[in-house]
């Protein structure tokens, strides 16, 4: 034990690219898994959530018209800087879990990875899903999936890091830009990876990371008329929680990813998450000919 | 049980829509070689496949009894009965001319073709053999069909014809001049047989569409051609692989429906080459009711250059009129 | 000389499509597990022609536990039907194709009685692209594993499928063929305005020797749709209608590992740039609201019109819409036929209503209407902005709202700015501004330089309100299976 007192950090918000305190000026204990007192967190209200979205629509045409090796460089230059403060987040991720070193070490670098896998897929899932269409007639006619909108994600409440990345990573590779709802225990690697995705070339309002009660900050966003999707991973499968904010989310017909069991996050992740969110667009245009020749031009 | 065809028809409504300016102005376009060139490139474009479409749509209008009665009479008096062979001789020119005087010798009330349609040289022949009847005689000029000749012999070939008596003439014009983008040397060649026409004859100028090539092309051309003085534009000679379709009919329909309105001048529009049954026949009728109009369902502003197809109206005349089928030993062969 | 005018115009005679080609009996049971039935409680609905109001034949209409023996007689068919090598079930596919190609002139003419759309239209695009959706799907059937979802993609089990009147066979098929090929099982209920091609399948699903209670079909109202969607052994529901009942099946199904596609409204934009094709651009703004008499979810019922050009393509479509032949929807020559529905017209009596009591100007060609029947001329509006209820309400009819803009970017922001995303149009010569406006649009289908294109190998679905979930192409079967 040195002599030398340490210096506590204030965890906050990333909202639009700057890290506000919540605009309700609450905040809530956060506890390590034995009860012993972490940090404050900003406690989120409903505010809060309407100015993510606000953000997160801004960000929306900036992001979803980067070109995908844009989007795929930046998303490798986050696993960059997560490598850098890996200690940080083990460290965190050990006091929220209650794991071991070295299992937290796991679901870090497990973290980082899946952000490397990711980055790479920004310029390849429109070659998978998207494509041409053989049309019975004259015309050029080609699928392209386009990001959904702007995603409010229910980070899942267990695996408070690795599973946020998990369910992040896949929303905003595509262009979607994203509100997520850290895990309401454990929020401290979520508000933390904020500082990370403000260092990391990604553009302010693409992320925003609030932190609170889950139930409390996700009901307007269901709501939310200006939200497109939502993936209700962090909203449980037994209580009614997950069934109200699909409810809410048919007022605007959300695209809604339903709350599905996950014992392990470090399981290879398929395509599922990033389809979910993305709209296909089909283009048509008439071929026509190259001249009058020829039977009929 | 029919609720019977409530024609929305409010066929006047072309008059409302655009008043002419004046033709004046359109003449400014062919100040030079430059404004000539961009009016030309000025047009609205041509996607193919939509012309294409629509020209199949209108194709599949189905017209009977009555109606059908109708367009076969004005079918046969639209006809310009064409004979353009190396091979002609006043025997045959003779024969043509009587045929297009009477089309059908066992039926009094066939009408009689617009025209025949020959080389200047039967002119003469021709005129005898339809004397004392409306049937016109046109004669193609200009070098016909190739259009390759100076100038000079261009409009001899022009005045030879009318001097014999030509009532109209059906130019060719220079595709290669067209295609090398010197519009103004096809325009002063067009004015010049137009003049070489005089008063009294008609001129209907050919483009030879096949060689145009594009729609585009062939948009200009009508524009091209109506602007220089032509008193009808003609798709093709007959002489090449691709002549007259229902898309490029349609195509010169449309322009010779925008320049009146633009104008207040009408112009005519003949497709020739290719058009040899009834069935065909009758869809291009449709193709100017609908698209031109009204106006021009008369003989003096569409005509077909056609040769057989005039014995298949006669045959699908004949059928309406008696109710079996007729055979080609029932009308005259050329 | 002329030729002498005294028949002054080239009308055209009827040309009625003989009726005699199909034979529509009295009436019509609900189609369970192979056989036709009454109803439990015995309702009956009658079904007219909306061309004449002449009633057509009368209908058992399903109730609760209609649907509940429909879901059974789907769950017991599902086990055989899932286990069929995919080679046998596309057989299946492609005999219900062939059929459908041999009595296409008899459906054509029963879907114009039972629906009001011209004859034209049922014979040259429903008809065909019936039956080619049932060709795609049923070679799909066996390729599966290489379809993009994995080895082996399961499918879901019994689907509850609920479809509107506007496209009654076609939409059918848009949902039967991809649910068979990945071997699910289905209960259908058509629209209550057009059940007779759905019975009319049911008899070709007999022809085509399909087992029983792969294919139920079960008429009724909205009622027979909610309790279809709520039946608790119902795995995929899917959906073709408006955007209202659209969100009322999103709340039922809350909750539920029911699986769901929405195909829903739409107010499409259709923009016409200054270099556009002017000729087939009015062709286009033709077909894309007059198409079935607007009746049509993705129709161009927005026509964006480049500022500097409004006049010259007004004064066109104004001519061209003096062309259009309104009338007996049986007669070749018809383009518009009748509204489906006493229901439809007042609604669109209503909006149209609307447009004027907002000011906005209506125009439409002389045009006489039959006195029996559901009619509506073909109708343009005028001085239209955003704000206006008929810019931005769907209307479901032959009715166009004209807007103007000034720049792509506005172009862009006026069709986007809607709670629907269904179709758009882009009119223009210019490939590059195409592509830039295409890439912007918020928009499932963008047709440029065209409209209203369907092929059974092309995607299609909405953005945002018009729905989630794509019909046709690879991307409709993900919809029938579990991945």
């Amino acid at each position: 034990m040195s002599d030398r007192l340490s210096v506590f950090k204030t965890y906050k918000l990333y909202v639009g690219g700057k890290f506000p305190r919540s605009e309700s000026g609450r905040v809530y204990e956060v506890t390590d898994s034995k009860g012993k007192w972490l940090a404050n967190a900003p406690l989120s209200s409903r505010k809060d959530a309407r100015d993510a979205v606000v953000a997160a629509r801004k960000a929306f045409g900036g992001w979803s018209g980067a070109t995908a090796y844009n989007r795929g460089q930046i998303l490798y230059r986050i696993a960059e800087m997560l490598e850098g403060r890996r200690a940080q987040f083990v460290h965190e991720v050990a006091d929220a879990e209650g794991l071991s070193k070295s299992k937290a070490t796991e679901q870090v670098d497990a973290a980082i990875d899946r952000w490397v896998w990711y980055a790479g897929w920004t310029d390849k899932i429109a070659q998978v899903v998207g494509g041409g269409n053989p049309v019975a007639g004259p015309y050029f006619n080609l699928s392209s999936p386009e990001p959904t909108g702007v995603v409010t994600v229910l980070a899942p409440q267990k695996s408070s890091f690795l599973g946020l990345v998990s369910v992040l990573a896949p929303v905003i590779a595509t262009g979607n830009t994203a509100i997520v709802i850290a895990s309401e225990k454990s929020p401290l690697p979520a508000l933390s990876l904020g500082e990370v995705l403000a260092t990391s070339d990604l553009p302010g309002g693409v992320v925003n990371v609030l932190s609170g009660r889950t139930a409390e900050i996700a009901t307007p966003l269901a709501a939310h008329q200006d939200v497109n999707a939502i993936d209700l991973a962090g909203a449980g499968t037994d209580d009614g929680l997950a069934k109200e904010l699909e409810i809410a989310a048919a007022d605007n017909l959300k695209r809604v990813l339903r709350p599905q069991p996950v014992d392990d996050w470090s399981a290879t992740p398929g395509i599922d998450r990033m389809t979910a969110f993305l709209e296909t667009k089909t283009v048509w245009h008439p071929t026509g000919s190259l001249g009058a020749s020829g039977s009929g031009y | 049980m029919s609720a019977g065809v409530y024609s929305c028809y409010a066929r006047r409504y072309a008059r409302l829509v655009t008043m002419p300016t004046t033709a004046h102005t359109l003449t400014d376009v062919a100040a030079s070689e430059s404004t000539l060139r961009r009016f030309l490139h000025g047009l609205p474009g041509v996607d193919a496949v939509g012309l294409e479409a629509r020209a199949a749509s209108l194709g599949t209008r189905s017209i009977k009894t009555t109606a059908k009665a109708y367009a076969i009479d004005l079918a046969i008096s639209m006809v310009d009965l064409t004979t353009l062979e190396g091979a002609d001789t006043p025997g045959k020119v003779r024969a043509l001319g009587a045929k297009a005087v009477r089309p059908d010798p066992t039926d009094r009330t066939a009408p009689a073709t617009a025209a025949v349609c020959v080389y200047p040289d039967m002119v003469a022949t021709a005129k005898e053999a339809v004397a004392g009847s409306s049937v016109k005689v046109a004669s193609v000029a200009t070098a016909f069909p190739a259009g390759r000749a100076a100038l000079s012999v261009k409009l001899a070939d022009v005045r030879d014809a009318v001097a014999a008596g030509a009532d109209e003439i059906d130019m060719v014009i220079d595709r290669g001049a067209f295609l090398a983008g010197n519009y103004m040397k096809v325009y002063d060649e067009i004015v010049a047989v137009k003049e070489a026409c005089g008063a009294s004859a008609r001129l209907k100028v050919i483009f030879e569409t096949g060689e145009l090539s594009t729609y585009d092309n062939i948009r200009r051309a009508s524009w091209l051609g109506m602007i220089a003085g032509a008193d009808f534009i003609k798709t093709s000679t007959g002489k090449v692989a691709v002549n007259a379709t229902p898309a490029n009919t349609l195509l010169m329909l449309e322009a010779v429906r925008d320049f009146r309105a633009q104008t207040g001048v009408q112009v005519g529009v003949k497709p020739a080459g290719g058009i040899r049954t009834t069935k065909d026949a009758v869809k291009f009728l449709v193709l100017v009711n609908e698209t031109a109009g009204e106006d021009w369902l008369d003989n003096h502003w569409f005509r077909f250059g056609a040769s057989s197809l005039l014995n298949d109206l006669l045959m699908q005349r004949q059928k309406l009129a008696t109710g079996r089928y007729s055979g080609p030993d029932y009308v005259t062969v050329d | 000389m002329t030729m002498e005018k005294q028949t002054p115009v080239f009308e055209y005679a009827p040309a009625p499509e003989s009726r005699s080609v199909v034979d529509i009996a009295p009436s019509y049971g609900l189609f369970i597990d192979g056989e036709f039935t009454e109803a439990a409680d015995g309702k009956v609905f009658k079904t007219v022609s909306p061309s004449t109001e002449e009633v057509l034949s009368e209908i058992a209409q399903a109730g609760t536990e209609d649907v509940d023996r429909a879901v059974r007689a789907a769950r017991k068919a599902f086990e055989k039907w899932s286990a069929l090598p995919g080679s046998e079930r596309a057989k299946y596919l492609f005999r219900i194709a062939r059929i459908i190609q041999e009595r296409s002139r008899e459906l054509a003419v029963l879907e114009t009685l039972d629906n009001g759309k011209p004859i034209k239209e049922t014979r040259d695009a429903d008809l065909p692209l019936v039956a080619a959706h049932f060709f795609y799907y049923a070679g799909w059937a066996d390729k599966l594993d290489h379809a993009g979802f994995g080895a082996n993609p399961r499918p879901l089990g019994v689907a509850g499928q609920v479809i509107p009147w506007n496209f009654p066979l076609l939409m059918l098929a848009w949902k039967i063929a991809p649910a068979l090929a990945t071997g699910n099982t289905v209960v259908l209920k058509p629209a209550e305005t057009t059940p007779l091609s759905a019975l009319f399948f049911a008899d070709i699903c007999r022809q085509a020797g399909l087992p029983k209670g792969v294919v139920n079909i079960l008429p009724g109202y909205g009622a027979t749709g909610a309790a279809l969607v709520e039946h608790p052994d119902v795995n995929k529901v899917a959906f073709t209608g408006s955007t209202a009942v659209g969100k009322a099946i999103a709340r039922q199904v809350a909750g539920t590992r029911k699986k769901v596609t929405l195909e829903l409204g739409g107010k499409g934009a259709n923009i016409v740039f200054d270099d556009a094709p002017i000729d087939q651009a009015v062709e286009g703004i033709v077909s894309g609201i007059f198409f079935n008499q607007g009746q049509v979810c993705c129709a161009g019922s927005r026509l964006l019109v480049q500022e500097s050009i409004q006049d010259e393509l007004l004064d066109s479509l104004k001519r061209r819409l003096s062309t259009l032949r309104l009338g007996d929807p049986l007669d070749k020559n018809t383009d518009i036929g009748a509204i489906n529905s006493a229901e439809q017209l007042s609604r669109i009596t209503t909006l149209v209503e609307a447009g004027e009591a907002e000011g906005a100007e209506r125009w439409s060609a002389a045009c006489e209407l039959p006195s029996s029947g559901y009619w509506f001329a073909p109708t343009l509006f005028t001085n239209v902005t955003q704000a206006h209820t008929i810019a931005r309400d769907e209307i479901f009819g032959p009715v166009l709202s004209v807007l103007t803009f000034r720049t792509p970017d506005e172009a862009v922001a006026k069709a986007n700015n809607s709670q629907y995303g269904l179709s758009a149009g882009i009119w223009s010569e210019k490939g590059s501004r195409i592509l830039a406006v295409a890439n912007k649009l918020r928009a499932g289908v963008v047709w440029s330089n065209t409209f209203n294109k369907f092929d059974p190998t092309s995607p299609f679905g909405g953005y945002k309100e018009s729905g989630f979930g794509r019909e046709g192409g690879r991307h409709g079967l993900e919809a029938y299976l579990d991945v």
